[in-house]
């Protein structure tokens, strides 16, 4: 079980109280009814899935409720960093991933535009308490041990 | 004694395999079992092949015998990072069953399952089919409804499931509770008598020693770690930890690193890994004769022919390649089996283990060409892929062959995601998500 820090209450709290969210920093376009299918395809389903350096968002549902993001890497599970929502997302030097190349693989969370809402209401509701500018949401499925063996 | 196969390619000698029968076995118990020999050879990689396929688990190594076996490609190697069979394929819980609701899934299934019926005569391997029986039980009134909606979907699909009472479930599976008063009450379960277990690494071995037997090379401890693309766009080869193999068709089989391995040629793809968990129980007599599931409480079960208790456990809710997972979500699941089945409350756990699988957004695998003229995937089978390895195999091997689809794969592209074509049987698996 990991142990997450709430950049909210500031504690390092146990992952049962916690839901994690998908990937962070994903833009919703606010052109919506006029990209491409194939825009919609990146945006909606198409996932980094990287071995090594991940920003991701955790809800802390048991707790304050809120969301924010957090850079953990997906090899070790170990956090490198948790941070709030709307937060610009920290340059983590990491070996595996460096920095620079993630954000040139995600120019959208780079170049601004307004980034809120996501794919269900469950994730809008937090993207509002943050800044609307920075909030980083991002695809919610919230996936409980759903297995068809 | 016959010989399977000596298969000579390049001037080289292909392996000779020895046929099991009881008449071998009869004549290696006079010689104190010394003349068995190796059952695939590790040979070193040529500069170049007709196809590579990534990944030596079941479905990679099936594809690899497919294509020497029904297609005549026998310039084929399988490369694997660490040992064959050594991933998911010997980490699941070995079930196999095909009660799918979609047209498409039940299709891919039951091809999968058709071939199980008659794998072990056709690759001369014990891969210790037992067609026990999968039940999955209902506990509330929404389980009942979706699972006889399954059962008429299956039947229409020409896929054997039928309805059973709890009294009729008990007779079929003993140890379980379905008293009244239980914690998680069964209200019926849909039982696919077809359905059952497999040894897993015998798939795998069997895969590869008649694969090897046709020519096939099997290069373990070799991982690739780039794929090359001429500047026209197509598959030039892979690049390896043992230097650059050559191939003209790339088949890219790997399970939890699908999506890192895509990324090497650029393609990327719909898929999250996840830690997914498996445990087994002390060995004990023959107690518990079928599969059990419950999606409802998230528990299944079933007893190898070791005698432990084979338990399948959840995804961790978070990405990882770590190849293990919280403690937490082992305890879920036994609390479950513990409630359902009283008798195994004393048991003991022996070991876990953690798989990395790859889930796609709508749960169905992705079984395709790809943008790049000469790559191939086949991925994406998530939670629940073992029970598919014949027919994802099979398919497969005729997708890289003829550069096209069978039709019975044609379905699970890459595109779907774009098009919106999907096959969510995320939503029809009655799993909450």
């Amino acid at each position: 079980m990991l142990l997450i820090r709430c950049p909210y209450c500031e504690e390092d709290r146990p992952e049962l109280e916690f839901r994690h969210a998908g990937q962070a920093h994903i833009a919703r376009p606010a052109n919506m009814a006029e990209i491409s299918d194939e825009e919609f395809e990146e945006y909606f389903f198409i996932r980094q899935n990287p071995k090594g350096l991940y920003f991701e968002r955790w809800r802390h549902i048991h707790g304050c409720a809120r969301f924010f993001n957090a850079a953990r890497d997906t090899v070790s599970d170990k956090f490198v960093k948790t941070y709030k929502a709307g937060e610009k997302k920290p340059s983590v030097a990491k070996p595996k991933a460096p920095p620079a190349k993630r954000a040139a693989a995600q120019p959208a969370s780079a170049k601004a535009a307004p980034k809120k809402a996501a794919p269900t209401k469950a994730a809008a509701k937090p993207a509002r308490k943050a800044p609307a500018k920075r909030a980083s949401t991002g695809g919610t499925k919230t996936r409980r041990g759903a297995n068809k063996p | 004694m016959p010989v399977l196969f000596n298969a000579v390619q390049d001037g080289e000698p292909g392996f000779a395999m020895r046929r099991f029968s009881a008449f071998a076995i009869a004549r290696e118990a006079l010689r104190g079992h010394k003349g068995w020999g190796e059952q695939w050879a590790s040979p070193e990689p040529r500069e170049e092949y007709d196809v590579v396929i990534v990944g030596a688990g079941g479905h990679g190594l099936g594809a690899a015998y497919y294509l020497a076996a029904e297609h005549g490609i026998t310039n084929v190697a399988v490369i694997e990072k660490g040992w064959l069979g050594g991933g998911n394929t010997g980490r699941n819980t070995t079930i196999i069953r095909s009660n799918y609701l979609y047209d498409e899934s039940a299709g891919i299934y039951n091809h999968a399952l058709n071939l199980w019926d008659g794998l072990s005569q056709e690759l001369n391997y014990n891969v210790m089919y037992s067609a026990r029986g999968v039940m999955m039980l209902a506990h509330n009134e929404h389980d009942r409804q979706s699972f006889q909606r399954h059962v008429h979907a299956n039947r229409l699909n020409g896929v054997d499931n039928e309805w059973l009472t709890p009294e009729q479930a008990k007779s079929f599976c003993p140890p379980l509770n379905i008293s009244r008063e239980a914690r998680y009450p069964v209200v019926g379960a849909a039982l696919q008598r077809r359905g059952g277990v497999a040894r897993h690494d015998a798939v795998a071995w069997g895969y590869a020693r008649g694969a090897s037997a046709r020519g096939v090379h099997i290069i373990q401890n070799c991982e690739v770690t780039g794929i090359r693309r001429a500047r026209q766009g197509h598959v030039t080869g892979v690049e390896t930890s043992r230097g650059f193999i050559g191939a003209r068709k790339v088949g890219v089989v790997a399970a939890g690193h699908s999506s890192v391995l895509m990324q090497m040629a650029g393609v990327k793809v719909p898929l999250e890994s996840y830690p997914l968990q498996a445990l087994v129980s002390e060995p004990v007599k023959p107690v518990f004769p079928c599969v059990v599931m419950s999606n409802t409480v998230h528990a299944y079960i079933s007893q190898s022919d070791k005698g432990e208790l084979v338990i399948g456990a959840g995804t961790d809710q978070y990405n990882s390649y770590s190849q293990t997972g919280g403690v937490h979500i082992l305890t879920h699941t036994l609390e479950a089996i513990c409630e359902m089945f009283p008798i195994f409350t004393r048991m003991k756990m022996l070991r876990s283990w953690g798989g990395i699988v790859d889930v796609t957004p709508d749960r169905s695998p992705i079984l395709a060409k790809t943008p790049v003229p000469g790559l191939y995937v086949n991925c994406g089978w998530g939670t629940g892929g073992f029970k598919a390895t014949p027919g994802s195999a099979h398919v497969f091997a005729h997708t890289i062959a003829r550069d096209e689809p069978h039709p019975i794969n044609a379905p699970f592209t890459l595109e779907r995601f774009r098009t919106g074509r999907l096959i969510d049987e995320a939503a029809a698996a009655a799993v909450a998500h």
